[in-house]
């Protein structure tokens, strides 16, 4: 699955846009503790989380992750500003759902995505 | 919701470029009184499809080979230039952006104006091979420039002589400040980025200057200092700060022990794994501490070639 696809899921706003749409995302992670997503999420991951502060975007930036879904987020407008203002900055691509984690991860996972553990 | 439009370093350089940057000079001209086979030789030699015409340092007109075509269909050979020119001239004036010349080349279909200063004066010629001429020249420059800047970059150790060369990257980090989050550890990424080293170990050094950052925001009293030394053949990482310490290293070292505050956890972090993680990228680890006195932390990677920063994959990819 490449990255820009996510932008054509149903359910799912982009917040920042991908810089390279065609990037193929090279595998899932999920989980809302940072110093987990820092051990085990890889370059080109796809990380699905619950968090929204500024964070989540150092951490996805620090690991060259493909980008982030921001899940169980009914009202983009709550997504803090500066998290979207760090993600434009750093070239992180940024999503919103409504969504909860599971049904998102389940959906990334019928579109091909495997799990970093899948290989 | 809408991407920003992204300008395009040609769109940024039309903007840059002045009109005397890229236009052409000296200018061939021609008087009213120059006869139109005359012309037609000019034209030829300069292989040029037009000139200004000029009476007495003055711009009177242009004339292009499409009026020399007209006038040798009616065999008027022998007119002059001032009979066939035409006296309605756009022009450009040479302090101006490229961006102007670009819309009057559109506005009015024309293929070259004439460039004057500040006086009046005609001082060169600008067609739209100028304008590609010069854009192809300013990034070429660009392209060079930056090459350079890498290269210089990436040999600074080379370039250098001394006996022991390394880079010294200081940063502050103040407790409490987790807006601020991640911002050094990102300096000190793009640096090694800078400096030619490999995506997979500028990651490895990265993800713990991130976690040693966090624990200097997290858990100190007074912040803390986060030194990144680049050396030839590895980098050092030391994190420092005055309290308030650590009791028992052993047990901050087991994973998911954290002192984390509950604020701290909601937020993701305090998972008790920073420590863990910091060994896991590293490779060498040392912690010191003494309560009511401060701890510091010594990490070490290790460049694979001696000399050159190089790729070391990390576990986690």
């Amino acid at each position: 699955m490449k990255i820009r696809e996510i932008t054509g899921l149903p359910d799912i706003t982009t917040l920042v846009p991908p810089q390279t749409p065609e990037q193929e995302i090279s595998g899932g992670y999920a989980s809302d503790l940072l110093s987990c997503v820092m051990a085990r999420a890889g370059a080109g991951n796809i990380w699905v989380t619950l968090q929204t502060h500024p964070n989540v975007v150092a951490v996805a930036s620090l690991l060259d992750l493909a980008g982030v879904i921001i899940t169980e987020c009914a009202d983009i407008a709550k997504i803090d500003a500066a998290t979207i203002e760090k993600a434009r900055t750093e070239n992180v691509a940024l999503f919103a759902t409504p969504l909860t984690t599971f049904t998102i991860v389940a959906r990334l996972a019928r579109a091909g995505v495997p799990g970093i553990d899948e290989g | 919701m809408t991407a920003i439009p992204e300008i395009t370093r040609v769109q940024e350089l039309i903007y840059e470029l002045k009109i005397e940057q890229v236009m052409s000079r000296p200018v061939i001209t021609v008087t009213p009184d120059t006869r139109i086979d005359q012309l037609k030789e000019i034209l030829r030699i300069n292989r040029i499809s037009g000139v200004p015409v000029v009476q007495d340092n003055r711009l009177v007109g242009v004339i292009s080979i499409e009026d020399l075509i007209k006038a040798l269909e009616r065999g008027e050979m022998q007119a002059t230039v001032g009979e066939k020119m035409s006296r309605q001239v756009i022009t450009v004036s040479a302090h101006d952006s490229v961006v102007e010349a670009v819309k009057r080349f559109e506005e009015h279909g024309i293929g070259r104006l004439p460039v004057l200063d500040s006086n009046g004066q005609l001082v060169g010629i600008l067609t739209s091979g100028d304008i590609t001429r010069g854009l192809l020249h300013a990034i070429g420059l660009g392209y060079h420039q930056e090459e350079i800047r890498r290269y210089r970059a990436s040999h600074i150790f080379e370039d250098i002589s001394s006996d022991r060369t390394s880079l010294i990257l200081c940063y502050h980090i103040p407790a409490q400040e987790l807006q601020k989050a991640g911002e050094a550890s990102s300096k000190i990424k793009k640096a090694l980025y800078r400096l030619g080293a490999q995506p997979g170990f500028a990651r490895r050094v990265a993800i713990a200057a991130y976690e040693a950052e966090m624990n200097l925001i997290i858990h100190t009293l007074h912040g803390g200092d986060l030194i990144a030394e680049i050396h030839p053949d590895k980098v050092r990482l030391l994190a420092m700060d005055d309290g308030p310490g650590i009791p028992d290293i052993e047990q901050a070292m087991q994973p998911g022990f954290s002192t984390a505050p509950d604020w701290i956890r909601d937020l993701g972090f305090g998972a008790g794994m920073g420590l863990l993680n910091i060994k896991r990228c590293s490779d060498q680890m040392m912690l010191d501490s003494q309560v009511g006195v401060g701890t510091r932390l010594e990490v070490l990677f290790y460049l694979k070639e001696e000399g050159v920063l190089g790729d070391r994959a990390p576990s986690t990819s």
